[in-house]
């Protein structure tokens, strides 16, 4: 264990030689396929090299080949633990580049599903941090709190992972019945069992020795290195895209942007628990603004599909749905950057468009991999155990870095 | 929405002048620069104008036209708020040069272009390729690089 005493000076007599190791690619505190080359002298770091590639799939070059509705379920793919941040990313991008009017209850539908995920997804980073810092039961009680997120987001989209429920130009379909009581259950006992998750760790000696003081990142770093999201908030600048760029007027809404100045792990860790009770209060204030059923996507059928029984009735209405399946919808010449607050920091998407129904370029600008870059500097001349906490606590995702 | 930073282009302008020519953007501020005033324009925006904030770095292949790539880079204001970018255009074997020395953050982004698209960085530290194994032919995100099938020897 990474004890104060051997992070003290080190015996210069002991240091002659160096010696490479791999941590990964196939390695449970990897948190995917990040290989980690480590050079070490004794216990301590010289030289932390992430490798990365072992996920790379191409979605870059296969988006190039899709029409815009169907490149949607790509982006589920790239940070799959928080999927509804990313559908958000690309398709108010591709509103935008269109000049697409969305109504307003679809916009506040995306702000509760975007929020949801982001609850979702930070709470399988406190499950895995906290595990890799070596106490396993924190891990079973948020994964049970996650599955119910994923229970609603499956009663809304159909499936729970890769959902794809935001559409360019609104959602794929309406709420489901009761689903303001079943967010309203949630919002009811998670609050009481986060509070006993946090006191699980709060003030803990073992969590602390682990994580104060290490893994430092400081504010130029992040600049330098365009470092954003939780991390970023660690240093003590709240730059938040929700409330600095608004998107989906999240600007209607009253949340406060946590932040901590001590540029550690620690710092990195309590801004992201505290994100959790942040999202919740937005959650709660959307269910207030939207009606259960109601307007769910644009009724511009150049964009959006018609619904069912306006096929089997009305002519116009069948040849629009069969354009937009078979060829899709034409974006116009140009190119846009859109990016939104992602849980784990600015997730973006650059789109050119030629005027086709297909991407020329789909760029995501994945938080993941900036954040990554800057693993040499947080693990220098730490312990090999202070790795493991520092890939934890700037809350990597492979499928983000690799795309 | 995104925020204009007014007098830029004037700024610019009287700084590089031929050098830099805004574009017009649907986002925020874009110019176009020549790849020989890139270094000097970068350091600019950095030291002087406070766009110290690293965001991107992406190229668009706009195969057959020339020049062929479209070299994009994205820089933020983190006290203003203000987005820019700017991008020079390349040929095929003309290389650019790199910004890690002003933005270290240049890093991989600048290795994933070279390995998807085979431009090449001058006075990059390490241009190795970021995602495919080393022994890869060809660059995947040309437009020129089939999509599908396998290859027949």
């Amino acid at each position: 264990m990474a004890t104060k005493e051997m992070r003290a000076e080190r015996d210069p007599a002991l240091t002659d030689e160096t010696m490479v190791i791999n941590l990964g690619p196939q390695h449970p505190s990897t948190h995917g396929v990040l290989r980690v080359r480590l050079t070490l002298d004794g216990e301590r770091v010289v030289k932390a090299e992430p490798v990365i590639g072992y996920l790379h799939t191409g979605f870059e070059k296969t988006a190039e080949t899709l029409t815009y509705q169907q490149c949607n379920t790509i982006t589920d793919r790239l940070d799959y633990l928080a999927p509804m941040t990313n559908n958000l990313a690309f398709v108010l991008a591709v509103e935008r580049m269109m000049d697409i009017e969305v109504p307003k209850r679809a916009q506040y539908v995306r702000v509760l599903f975007s929020e949801l995920t982001r609850v979702a997804s930070h709470l399988v980073w406190l499950g895995t941090h906290v595990m890799d810092l070596g106490a396993m039961s924190l891990f079973f009680y948020c994964m049970r709190e996650r599955e119910v997120i994923l229970d609603l987001i499956e009663a809304a989209a159909g499936v729970r992972m890769n959902p794809s429920y935001f559409r360019v130009g609104g959602l794929a379909y309406d709420l489901p019945e009761g689903f303001h009581e079943k967010v309203r259950d949630f919002l009811k006992d998670f609050p009481r069992w986060m509070t006993t998750y946090r006191n699980l760790v709060d003030g803990n000696p073992l969590i602390n020795e682990r994580l104060v003081g290490i893994s430092l990142l400081d504010r130029q770093t992040c600049y330098q290195y365009g470092v954003t999201g939780p991390n970023m908030r660690a240093t003590g600048l709240a730059l938040d895209l929700r409330k600095d760029e608004p998107y989906c007027y999240y600007d209607e809404f009253e949340f406060a942007v946590p932040t901590r100045t001590q540029c550690d792990a620690y710092a990195r860790f309590w801004v992201r628990v505290e994100e959790i009770y942040e999202s919740m209060k937005i959650i709660d204030q959307v269910l207030g603004k939207i009606s259960p059923q109601g307007e769910y996507a644009t009724t511009d059928r150049k964009v959006s599909l018609p619904p069912r029984d306006e096929i089997y009735g009305n002519m116009e209405a069948l040849i629009h749905q069969f354009k937009l399946v078979t060829a899709g919808f034409p974006v116009p010449q140009g190119e846009v950057y859109q990016a939104v607050e992602g849980p784990r920091g600015e997730m973006g998407f650059y789109l050119v468009s030629d005027g086709g129904p297909k991407p020329y370029r789909w760029r995501a600008r994945t938080p993941s991999y900036y954040n990554l870059q800057t693993m040499p500097i947080i693990a220098k001349d730490g312990l090999v155990a202070d790795v493991i906490t520092a890939i934890g606590s700037i809350d990597i995702m492979l499928g983000d870095v690799d795309k | 929405m995104n925020r204009l930073d007014t007098g830029l282009i004037e700024r610019l302008e009287e700084k590089f002048g031929e050098a830099v020519k805004p574009r017009e953007s649907i986002d925020f501020t874009t110019i176009v620069v020549d790849p020989e005033h890139l270094l000097a324009l970068a350091e600019f925006l950095k030291a002087a104008e406070g766009y110290q904030m690293f965001n991107d770095v992406l190229v668009v292949d706009w195969f057959p036209s020339r020049p062929r790539f479209e070299v994009v880079y994205q820089v933020f204001h983190p006290e203003k708020i203000m987005r820019l970018r700017f991008k020079s255009f390349v040929g095929e074997n003309q290389p650019l040069p790199s910004l890690v020395g002003v933005f270290e953050g240049a890093n991989w982004p600048e290795r994933e272009a070279y390995d998807l698209f085979g431009v090449v960085f001058e006075g990059h530290p390490d241009l190795t390729r970021i995602y495919l194994p080393d022994d890869w032919e060809g660059h995947p995100l040309r437009k020129d690089y089939p999509t599908g099938g396998n290859r027949i020897d």
